[in-house]
């Protein structure tokens, strides 16, 4: 009885929260797999089922490798740039100034640097994005090309070379990352005792070492999770991408990834069912990212 | 379509607000709008049975709700809501007319298919328009040879095929069958600023070497000859080098392109209006312009950095409220650009646009239809163009009206150009991918970074790849 009662309340709770899941993430989910396996064009009534050919055309797609090709780039670049920029600055506003009173501070003004930082974070994707139209614009209406033209240098096709425009786009996701995780590592380095660090600075420690030896060693975690959470927002970047380059992945395609294809066939050429089947690839290529990322970097806890 | 995707702020919010829900870790959520029940489609409703009334032809229920849905871009929605609506509410006063407008014609569309709830009259348009061939392979359009074959408004003597553009009656059909609309018509060629022009005592060019001098002319004096946008309107590029090519060697060239017959995009005339027109660039033109949208070069157009755009005559009311006082639209054909062009200058562009449909099973199919019928009577398109600064395909409505100086240089256009107009490229329409692929292919290859032979070929390989998927409709056109 006593059991049921607690079950019961706990079921209770959590009754709505699974039905509003089931219903809007997990019954599309089970329907992308569903219609991945049709031509389903979006407005027909009727499935008809083609098996895996959506499948095997995926594999013959050049498209599909370009963009997967993109993934990789941004899976490497972006969560190793960010992490490192953040945990760089995240340092210098925590501990940066050593020790000065009673434990570590940061660099002087490091409460504004702190609100400065944040600031790309509270914008929309969108508002960045034209934002960055702006800056990269490539005519002497940029802001980058004004400043370079009025020095006398030729300008810069930053979103219209295809060797330059993932990069220019991977910067901006940067930019707009670093803020968030330099607000999540300095919550990090606020859990670690202030004694390790003034032990360490007793010990003689400079402020390299003590980067090294004792925060990030202690970050382990939330490093992690921030690379966990970059990697997943590698295998989008769809609404960046769709304002600052277009809704191909312009120029020549050379910035398209997956979420673009899978819009572009469902909703500009009516290919739903072969979209879905990239929905389910891109599916299984997050879970497989997320997992492998936890597997193999599990270790244990360090109790603080 | 006519206009490219014009990003607003709304649109912004909404693609945000869809990357949440479609793009998560995962894109599996991007069959949300689930498939219908799986029930046979219903037989479509022919054109509505006949009545013998000549002021009622469709036998319209009068008490019976409408509901009309309007695209509303560069022609906004007021001409639909106090112009055509306000004629179907004179006629039928019992009848309550549903207005809803929209940018977004595709996402808002698309679930009430399948639900079964549609707008009765579709203005399918914009950058989100709907895929007509899927919808007429599932019988949701309704069949206009009624509304063809019905008495015109203004006179009963005459049906509705006689009072408009031929054009409307060719682009109407969807596999052998009428059932789209194509309500305005447009003028497609180069645009330029006939003030300019007269100030500098400049002519415009008739033949390719004078239209370079002209480019050498006006670079001394810091304009650039030519510029087309690069991110959201390259397809205006595109339609330019298509027309080119037809010009050079007819029609033909485009009606191939568009059956996907073998070879089409490797023909001489193709690979000569494509050469012509990167040499062009890469002497006259300026990279920049490949990373500006068409509102960002319209704009320098308007400031006279720039002597010619491709585009279509819709320009005038769409650049109305940016457009100076020392600048006035006008209209210029392709010049000749070999001795032996088939088509001789002023060979120009003229085509009909902007896709009405009636949804065949709506609840009110012969209204839809009525509604049409009200759209083709003189007033109704009288009021069109007085809104929009457009014409309609009705004969003869724009008369006595006051038009802009770049819609009266457009119709002067077509008098000089008589039997020499250029076809418009309807695997627009038909093969949005292949047609995606050309506008992307097309930065391609005026940036230099592949060459004119390269681009046919692969425009050629995509074509072939269409024709061999089983899973896209085919279509076909004479003429």
């Amino acid at each position: 009885m006593e059991r049921w009662r607690t079950y019961g309340f706990v079921a209770g709770f959590l009754a709505v929260p699974m039905v509003l899941y089931t219903v809007f993430v997990i019954s599309p989910y089970a329907q992308a797999f569903q219609i991945s396996l049709t031509d389903w064009n979006g407005v027909s009534a009727r499935l008809h089922y083609v098996g895996l050919d959506n499948f095997g055309r995926l594999l013959g797609d050049e498209v599909f490798w370009r963009a997967l090709r993109n993934h990789g780039i941004l899976l490497l670049v972006l969560p190793i740039a960010t992490i490192v920029i953040a945990l760089f600055f995240a340092f210098l506003l925590n501990l940066g100034g050593g020790a000065r009173g009673p434990g570590m501070a940061g660099v002087r003004g490091s409460a504004f640097y702190r609100v400065v930082f944040f600031f790309p974070q509270v914008l929309a994707v969108a508002v960045v994005g034209v934002l960055f139209k702006a800056v990269y614009r490539p005519d002497e209406s940029g802001v980058i090309n004004g400043a370079l033209i009025r020095l006398g240098l030729e300008p810069v096709g930053w979103l219209i070379e295809p060797d330059l425009a993932l990069w220019a786009i991977i910067a901006v996701m940067v930019w707009q990352a670093v803020g968030f995780y330099v607000v999540l590592f300095s919550a990090g380095m606020a859990a670690i005792p202030k004694d390790y660090f003034e032990a360490a600075a007793l010990d003689g420690a400079g402020r390299v070492r003590l980067f090294f030896s004792i925060t990030l060693p202690l970050l382990r975690d939330t490093v992690q999770v921030g690379w966990v959470y970059l990697g997943i927002a590698a295998f989008d970047g769809f609404a960046l991408i769709q304002v600052l380059a277009g809704d191909k992945g312009e120029p020549d395609g050379a910035t398209t990834v997956l979420p673009i294809e899978i819009w572009k066939n469902a909703f500009s050429y009516s290919k739903v069912g072969y979209a879905s089947a990239m929905g389910v690839a891109l599916f299984f290529l997050t879970v497989t990212f997320a997992v492998l990322t936890l597997r193999t970097t599990r270790r244990e806890r360090i109790d603080l | 379509m006519t206009h490219p995707g014009e990003i607003t702020r709304r649109q912004l919010i909404r693609r945000v607000g869809l990357t949440a829900l479609v793009v998560g870790p995962g894109a599996g959520l991007l069959s949300g709008c689930a498939t219908g029940g799986g029930e046979e489609p219903a037989a479509p409703v022919t054109s509505a049975a006949g009545s013998a009334d000549p002021r009622n032809p469709f036998g319209v229920d009068a008490k019976k709700p409408l509901k009309v849905t309007i695209f509303s871009g560069g022609y906004g929605d007021a001409y639909a809501k106090e112009i055509h609506e306000a004629l179907y509410k004179k006629e039928f006063p019992g009848a309550a007319v549903e207005h809803d407008a929209t940018q977004q014609i595709s996402t808002q569309l698309r679930p009430l298919f399948v639900s079964g709830d549609v707008p009765d009259v579709v203005n399918n348009s914009g950058p989100q328009a709907l895929d007509l061939v899927a919808l007429a392979e599932q019988g949701h359009l309704a069949d206009l040879t009624g509304l063809f074959d019905a008495p015109s408004i203004d006179d009963p003597a005459k049906r509705i095929r006689d009072v408009v553009t031929p054009a409307v009656l060719d682009n109407a059909k969807i596999d052998g069958k009428d059932l789209v609309l194509n309500y305005t018509v447009s003028h497609r060629a180069l645009w330029y600023n006939a003030k300019l022009f007269a100030a500098k005592g400049w002519a415009v060019p008739r033949t390719w070497a004078e239209f370079t001098a002209l480019g050498d002319k006006a670079k001394a004096e810091g304009i650039l000859l030519f510029a087309y946008p690069g991110q959201k309107g390259p397809y205006y590029q595109l339609w330019n080098v298509l027309y080119t090519a037809a010009k050079i060697g007819g029609n033909q060239a485009i009606i191939d392109i568009d059956n996907l017959v073998d070879g089409a995009w490797k023909a001489e005339p193709v690979k000569q209006a494509v050469t012509a027109w990167a040499d062009i660039q890469a002497k006259y033109g300026d990279k920049a312009y490949f990373g500006l949208d068409h509102t960002q070069t319209q704009v320098k157009h308007l400031q006279d950095k720039l002597l010619f755009y491709p585009v279509g005559s819709w320009i005038e009311n769409e650049m109305a409220k940016d457009k100076p006082d020392g600048f006035e639209y006008a209209i210029a054909p392709i010049p000749d650009v070999t001795a032996a062009d088939k088509m001789p200058y002023g060979a120009i562009q003229v085509g009909v646009g902007e896709n009405f449909f009636v949804a065949a099973r709506g609840k009110n199919p012969q209204g839809g239809l009525e509604y049409l019928r009200i759209m083709l009577s003189k007033e109704g398109a009288r009021g069109f163009t007085e809104k929009t600064q457009n014409l309609t395909v009705v004969n003869g409505a724009a008369e006595g009206l006051d038009l802009p100086p770049g819609l009266r240089s457009a119709a002067k256009a077509q008098d000089a150009a008589g039997q020499n107009i250029i076809t418009d490229a309807r695997f627009e329409g038909w093969y949005k991918e292949l047609f995606d692929y050309g506008t992307e292919q097309i930065n391609v290859v005026m940036a230099g970074r592949i060459t004119p032979d390269e681009f046919c070929s692969r425009m050629q390989a995509k074509a072939d790849a269409i024709k061999k998927d089983s899973s896209v409709p085919k279509q076909t056109r004479g003429e």
